[in-house]
């Protein structure tokens, strides 16, 4: 009991001292900013603040202060198809976050089932290895929570929860292979520099199967469109696992451990598990389903430039445009259908800016008649995979990919 | 208009393209920010200083204010992965008061 009392005397001290401290931040630079947004959630909440009050990044919907869960404001999507550092969503689980990097002090270590242990600094990742580039979605495994029924706990996000960058950095394989992987590996976990508030609370982990941490598009990344990563996206390493949920994108990246049987760790083995059924889709209520980690992503599409509620032009073209990702492939079309999914027509693609990546589409339509329009969008990614026209659903909220539906007005 | 402005366009696309080539390794630069942190406490209620006290050390109000009206059977078991699965220093005897606020303030209806 005395060990508990003197842990919440602790805690109670670090967020008075952190209070404090934001307090005399909060008069320059108000956490509040000016405006507001209602995320359609059914049955709601859904009024968030729109915050700027976060360093190094702009305008994002406020979900959590502290740890942070930031969302970017869909608009955001309209304007290209790489999402801008300062409005890329962020995730963290745990609110011991470090706010000083110092680039001569850091180091990544690299040990376990290894020959060689290793200590590298970020002039050795970034002076001594091959440099690699690649355009790929950054989804968390919840983005669109919000939007399942019935509803779940957890972080309610509409759908910016995602975020498309080109990632530069080293393969993961090129910095396992400096240390010699023993053979008898079989996975790699992952940890970053955070740490939970409670300390014996799971320290947040993941782990890859070797074969796909040696693959060679598994990267660590020290870039994000061109710059170095905005603090709470993960300066000064992130790990990049293209195609795969933003779960195993660990943020801070400061240890790889080769592990020569599977990890038992909570957030692999417990955590991040989905319904191992189609779609990871179950009934509410249902339990006797076998659960595995949550992996490969799953296609997506969505209207960027008009939102439900707008009016168009009856009898008049109008510009339909958004974007679209394949999940673990690239996009092959989009489609889109305004009524009710009974046709389709295929939607002009933008570049292919690479196959993990955002890819914009463009059409154009004419509401045959005055009247309510359902604006529906399927991407079918390049492996035949296509979005599904009913929602899954899971206790987690987890992969919701659903044909999405911006309902207007023509008049 | 348009012609006026392509040989503009065409120069920068050269000198980047010249730019990428040649580009050096990024520099990366040490960081120091402050995060900002939220003073928000539960409603006033039964029950308020105990979800207030056990609660707010590891998250702000919001991430619970911003959930949907849930059963108390989920609430509990939200409590209850806080306790177990994070190792939330929970007092025995505020689990109670904690999900019945919960399920005050964000019962299903």
């Amino acid at each position: 009991m005395a060990e508990i009392a003197a842990l919440h005397h602790l805690i109670t001290r670090r967020r008075l001292l952190g209070a404090a401290g934001v307090g005399a931040l909060a008069l320059a630079n108000p956490i509040w900013a000016e405006t507001a947004i209602d995320l359609p959630l059914p049955g709601g909440p859904g009024a968030r603040p729109i915050t700027t009050g976060f360093p190094q990044k702009g305008p994002m919907i406020l979900q959590r202060t502290r740890p942070p869960l930031l969302e970017t404001p869909f608009e955001v999507f309209d304007k290209g198809v790489f999402t801008p550092n300062d409005q890329f969503y962020v995730r963290w689980h745990w609110a011991v976050i470090p706010t000083d990097i110092d680039i001569g002090k850091f180091s990544l270590t690299v040990r376990g089932h290894v020959n060689q242990t290793l200590s590298l600094s970020l002039n050795d990742i970034l002076q001594g290895l091959p440099s690699v580039q690649l355009s790929a979605v950054n989804q968390c495994s919840g983005n669109s929570r919000g939007l399942f029924q019935p509803r779940v706990p957890g972080g309610q996000w509409a759908n910016g929860a995602m975020g498309n960058a080109l990632w530069t950095g080293v393969r993961l394989k090129d910095v396992l292979d400096k240390a010699g992987v023993k053979p008898g590996a079989v996975q790699v976990r992952l940890k970053g520099l955070d740490e939970p508030v409670v300390p014996d609370a799971p320290h947040f982990m993941k782990s890859l199967d070797i074969d796909h941490a040696r693959d060679g598009e598994v990267m660590i990344a020290y870039a994000m469109n061109g710059e170095q990563l905005p603090v709470v996206n993960g300066f000064p390493l992130r790990l990049v696992v293209p195609g795969w949920y933003a779960t195993y994108w660990v943020k801070m990246l400061s240890d790889i451990e080769v592990l020569n049987e599977p990890d038992t760790n909570y957030w692999t083995k417990t955590a991040y598990t989905i319904p191992d059924t189609p779609h990871a889709s179950i009934k509410p209520g249902q339990t006797d389903v076998k659960m595995v980690p949550i992996n490969r992503m799953v296609p997506r599409s969505f209207v960027t430039n008009i939102a439900s509620g707008d009016k168009v032009n009856a009898a008049a073209p109008t510009t339909l445009r958004g974007i679209a990702f394949g999940g673990d492939s690239g996009v092959a079309s989009v489609d889109v259908s305004i009524d009710e999914g009974k046709s389709w027509r295929p939607t002009t693609l933008g570049k292919d800016e690479g196959k993990y990546g955002f890819r914009q589409w463009q059409t154009q339509f004419t509401p045959p008649s005055p009247g309510k329009y359902s604006l529906l969008s399927r991407c079918t990614n390049s492996n035949g995979v296509a979005q599904p026209d009913t929602p899954n659903w899971n206790p987690a909220g987890f992969m919701r990919n659903v044909v999405e539906s911006v309902d207007i007005v023509a008049a | 208009m348009f012609r006026k402005f392509l040989p503009a366009v065409i120069l920068l696309g050269v000198a980047s393209m010249a730019f990428a080539a040649r580009a050096a390794p990024l520099e990366l630069k040490s960081v120091k920010i402050d995060l900002p942190d939220s003073d928000r406490m539960f409603p006033d209620g039964p029950g308020s200083d105990a979800i207030n006290n056990n609660c707010l050390a590891c998250h702000s109000a919001g991430m619970v204010l911003n959930q949907p009206a849930l059963s108390k059977q989920a609430w509990a078991a939200e409590v209850a992965k806080m306790i177990n699965a994070y190792k939330a220093p929970v007092a025995a005897e505020d689990v109670g008061p904690i999900v019945d606020y919960l399920a005050g303030l964000k019962g299903a209806k």
